[in-house]
């Protein structure tokens, strides 16, 4: 299900440092995680499933130590999956952000269960004031834009106004030029790279789904904001 | 809502120029126990706007940290306990941030801020409406000039 585009097989990092978490145990343990009950179709409500969560906080952390020790923003968290991976990978402070109060009260659960500190923000999105280059790393799954044009790429651009070290963000295969174009070009980013291709199993959720699951193909990035861009 | 969360930040109603910090209005204070990370303090007390913390802790019902803080403190192991203490083990559960400008409280409840505006609060919805008024206004005045 993962193809890696030129980076190192994440297996490689398995054994670097054993005390930290290993990937099968964090997928084991988002595994666990509530999702919506009733997803709401506007919204563009697909959970993030263990596997892509995992991996994309996975490299975040091991490949580009972005994540322990952090303030960790999650932008539309629906039930809290890519937060929580941040979480148990020992970012200092996660800050959820979504504007559906269902999915925030399934997310602070999942968080509780697991005996994680979390912060939520009941908001759009694209509506918060931020002070400050206080957030380290901003992650998360964007509506794809499927229902709202543009959607993923509208957060692609706060996010790398708040971010100061790193944006990870999944972002549909098909769109790979526009991404890094759009990126580059007009929300000053130092650098846009896509570090691999996952499936995205979108299972039967809503009516107007003809088939029983569909494969989306999606790139994980990796953002750079160019204003605050430092050593590390 | 941890103090830190509260410290990054503001009220983005339209037309409001500043709105940091928000101000807090407390009911019910949690205090939850978490591991100290000296470095990661350290980091943290150059990006904090300091004043504005300290008001926020002593809305919190938190009166131990002092009026005004520089770095050299950072050596001393009861203000990182402080600090820490505040800025990470402090929640609000219930209460309100209110805007400093307009006065607009942002309740919070369980923990969680709703910082969701209204339509009439977004930029966006004046953008929309400074368009609509062109299309309407300006074409119906060419029409008229015109016709």
């Amino acid at each position: 299900m993962i193809q890696n585009l030129g980076r190192k097989n994440e297996n490689e990092s398995l054994n670097q440092s054993p005390e930290k978490m290993k990937l099968k145990q964090l997928e084991g343990l988002l595994g666990g995680l509530q999702q919506f009950p009733q997803p709401k179709v506007e919204l563009e409500q697909y959970p993030t499933g263990p596997h892509i969560a995992s991996r994309m906080l996975f490299t975040a952390e091991n490949s580009f130590g972005d994540v322990s020790d952090k303030v960790v923003a999650d932008f539309g968290c629906g039930c809290g999956a890519l937060g929580v991976a941040a979480a148990l990978l020992s970012a200092e402070h996660v800050l959820s952000i979504d504007i559906d109060p269902e999915s925030l009260e399934i997310a602070s659960i999942n968080a509780e269960e697991l005996e994680l500190d979390m912060d939520f923000i009941h908001s759009n999105v694209l509506d918060l004031g931020w002070r400050g280059p206080i957030v380290d790393t901003v992650i998360m799954n964007p509506p794809f834009g499927t229902r709202k044009i543009g959607a993923d790429l509208d957060f692609l651009s706060v996010a790398l106004k708040v971010a100061s070290q790193a944006v990870y963000s999944l972002h549909k295969t098909s769109t790979r030029d526009h991404v890094k174009r759009t990126a580059l070009r007009d929300f000053n980013a130092s650098s846009a790279e896509a570090i691999c291709e996952l499936r995205f199993d979108v299972p039967k959720m809503y009516k107007f789904h003809k088939k029983k699951e569909v494969d989306i193909a999606v790139d994980l990035w990796r953002f750079v904001p160019a204003r605050h861009q430092r050593s590390t | 809502m941890r103090l830190l969360t509260h410290n990054m930040l503001s009220s983005n109603i339209k037309g409001v120029v500043n709105g940091f910090p928000l101000r807090i209005e407390a009911e019910k204070v949690a205090e939850k126990t978490v591991e100290m990370n000296g470095e990661f303090l350290k980091k943290m007390f150059e990006k904090v706007d300091w004043k504005a913390f300290v008001d926020a802790s002593r809305a919190m019902g938190y009166t131990e940290l002092p009026e005004d803080a520089d770095s050299s403190m950072l050596d001393s192991d009861e203000f990182l306990n402080r600090f820490h203490h505040a800025l990470l083990e402090l929640h609000l559960e219930e209460g309100a941030l209110v805007c400093p400008e307009t006065g607009r409280r942002f309740p919070v409840s369980k923990g969680i801020p709703n910082m969701l505006l209204h339509e009439d609060e977004t930029l966006k919805v004046v953008a929309v409406k400074f368009t609509f008024f062109l299309l309407t206004h300006v074409v119906s005045f060419g029409w008229a000039v015109l016709g």
